[in-house]
């Protein structure tokens, strides 16, 4: 479903974010990105939804050449793709449910749909109690759970997780990464990238290891050798 | 729709402030064709009192001085001469100034009339006094003592240029103005557009249509507009009831107010036209420069 045909993305002489990368992801997989700080975790997931451009190779979407997407376009693309960051990136003035209500208004969606999906999928993450409060209102490992109820209201095919866990403390990474796994169970493919060993090697499933822009070992239930 | 109004109320200052600047531009804009349409009745009712006044010596026997006045008549480029007695002129002359007792004293005083008969004529056309003048000129009939037309004519050019050139200067001005206006306005919303770029950033990060991201600034920036010109047409109404019975002292044939009514609608849709158009296009070159959506 996701296809990097030997993708690189060189900045100047000296640095390559990525070498020669090729991967697959199929549809349902969970698969962690693991590297060091540098290593082209999150070059590899902005290539994914455009934010930069292969200096080299192509990135498909099931089937469809990402680079091809006309600019106008390019919206709906992203829309198909949820994306979780390390900074939660809400929108301080609008409350949790404000929040992902906005990705949906973004796409168009009825204000019915809006009403009824909104509610559904915060408590999917478990914040059904806290749907008013605003980001100021809600601690760290509540965000990321506002911020990943957004990703999926619009019911993408594919989670992107750059770093979720890293500003949260290890219950509260343990619960996102619960919230995670489940969202997988329902269907939905989750690439996640972190340096987080803990996390890697308690999950037990497909691990990317990449080094330096190169994928150094991938592996079906992989561990995070440091 | 919602999220453009909620752009303008969200920076009220500066959105106050930006209406202003927009409507001053209208407003300069407006007084420039209240001034276009002043300068054209001042003109037009100083041509229509061009005239040509012949003074005839006191002494000049009236028949000589009715000859006179049929050699003009016959003139086709002459409309109609009209030919005041020195009886006629002393008559009006006392009924003009009754109440100034100094004059009445002093012509008592003087028994005899000191006015002169004269002859006025209008031409058919402004253009043709210099013809007609220069026909009494070269005719040199001795009765005549003085042609008094020369100094008019002159003011008349004179004040022509002068209106051409202010108008020219007017539209300068105007065009200066709306740029002006189109820059503050582009200013604000590009400063709107600042603020809320981290808002903007997770727009489009999660999927938001280019249109769904521009709309709202457009449509403050019409709001903008909007405003404006409602504001000046408003502003407007008093000010010209308030300014055209002064204006009349000096130009009795303009009543700046009653202008502003007739022509009102069409004042007042012109005034929301340009502001609109003002804030749009402003609104879109600020969108386009700064969000490379």
């Amino acid at each position: 479903m996701i296809f990097f045909d030997n993708v690189s993305k060189i900045y100047n002489h000296h640095s390559a974010a990525l070498k020669n990368v090729t991967l697959r992801f199929q549809p349902k997989e969970f698969v962690s990105l693991v590297g060091s700080s540098g290593a082209g975790k999150t070059t590899l997931l902005k290539l994914l939804i455009r934010e930069e451009e292969p200096s080299e190779g192509t990135v498909f979407l099931d089937g469809t050449e990402v680079s091809s997407v006309l600019s106008k376009d390019l919206h709906r693309l992203r829309r198909r793709i949820g994306t979780v960051f390390q900074d939660y990136k809400l929108l301080p003035t609008k409350s949790a449910a404000e929040n992902v209500a906005f990705a949906m208004e973004a796409a168009g969606k009825l204000d019915e749909e809006i009403a009824e999906d909104v509610p559904q999928v915060l408590e999917l993450v478990g914040l059904a109690d806290k749907m008013d409060n605003f980001p100021h209102q809600l601690s760290a490992g509540e965000k990321q759970r506002v911020a990943i109820a957004r990703a999926l209201v619009n019911r993408p095919d594919v989670i992107l997780a750059d770093e979720p866990t890293a500003n949260l403390d290890p219950i509260n990474t343990r619960e996102i990464i619960k919230l995670l796994h489940k969202i997988n169970g329902l269907g939905t493919t989750v690439i996640l990238a972190t340096h987080d060993k803990e996390v890697v090697n308690a999950i037990e499933k497909r691990v990317v290891a990449l080094e330096r822009g190169e994928v150094v070992s991938d592996e079906e239930h992989g561990k995070y050798l440091a | 729709m919602r999220a453009g109004w909620l752009g303008l109320r969200r920076n009220a200052w500066l959105s106050t402030a930006t209406i202003a600047i927009m409507a001053l531009v209208l407003f300069v804009m407006g007084g420039l064709v209240f001034l276009g349409a002043l300068s054209n009745t001042v003109l037009r009712s100083l041509e229509s009192k061009i005239d040509i006044s012949v003074y005839f010596t006191s002494d000049a026997p009236e028949q000589d001085i009715l000859a006179v006045k049929h050699d003009v008549e016959v003139r086709p480029d002459v409309k109609e001469v009209s030919y005041v007695s020195r009886d006629a002129a002393l008559a009006s002359f006392r009924e003009r100034h009754k109440e100034n007792v100094l004059i009445v004293g002093a012509l008592d005083e003087l028994g005899d009339n000191p006015l002169q008969a004269s002859i006025n004529i209008k031409a058919a056309d402004s253009s043709q006094y210099g013809a007609i003048s220069d026909f009494l000129a070269e005719k040199k009939y001795p009765i005549v003592s003085k042609i008094n037309y020369f100094e008019n004519q002159e003011v008349i050019n004179r004040l022509s240029s002068i209106v051409g050139t202010v108008r020219g200067a007017g539209a300068l001005l105007t065009i200066f103005l709306a740029f002006v206006a189109v820059l503050v306005a582009f200013n604000t919303i590009r400063m709107a557009i600042y603020t809320v770029r981290e808002e903007i950033n997770i727009m489009r990060l999660v999927g938001a249509s280019s249109w769904f991201i521009r709309g709202p600034f457009l449509i403050t920036g019409l709001l903008y507009g909007g405003a404006a010109g409602a504001l000046v047409t408003l502003a407007f109404f008093p000010l010209t009831w308030m300014i055209a019975p002064k204006l009349m002292i000096l130009v009795p044939d303009f009543n700046l107010f009653r202008y502003f009514i007739t022509n009102g609608l069409q004042f007042f849709l012109i005034m929301l036209a340009a502001g609109i158009a003002l804030g749009v296009i402003s609104s879109l070159i600020a969108v386009r420069r700064y969000l490379e959506v």
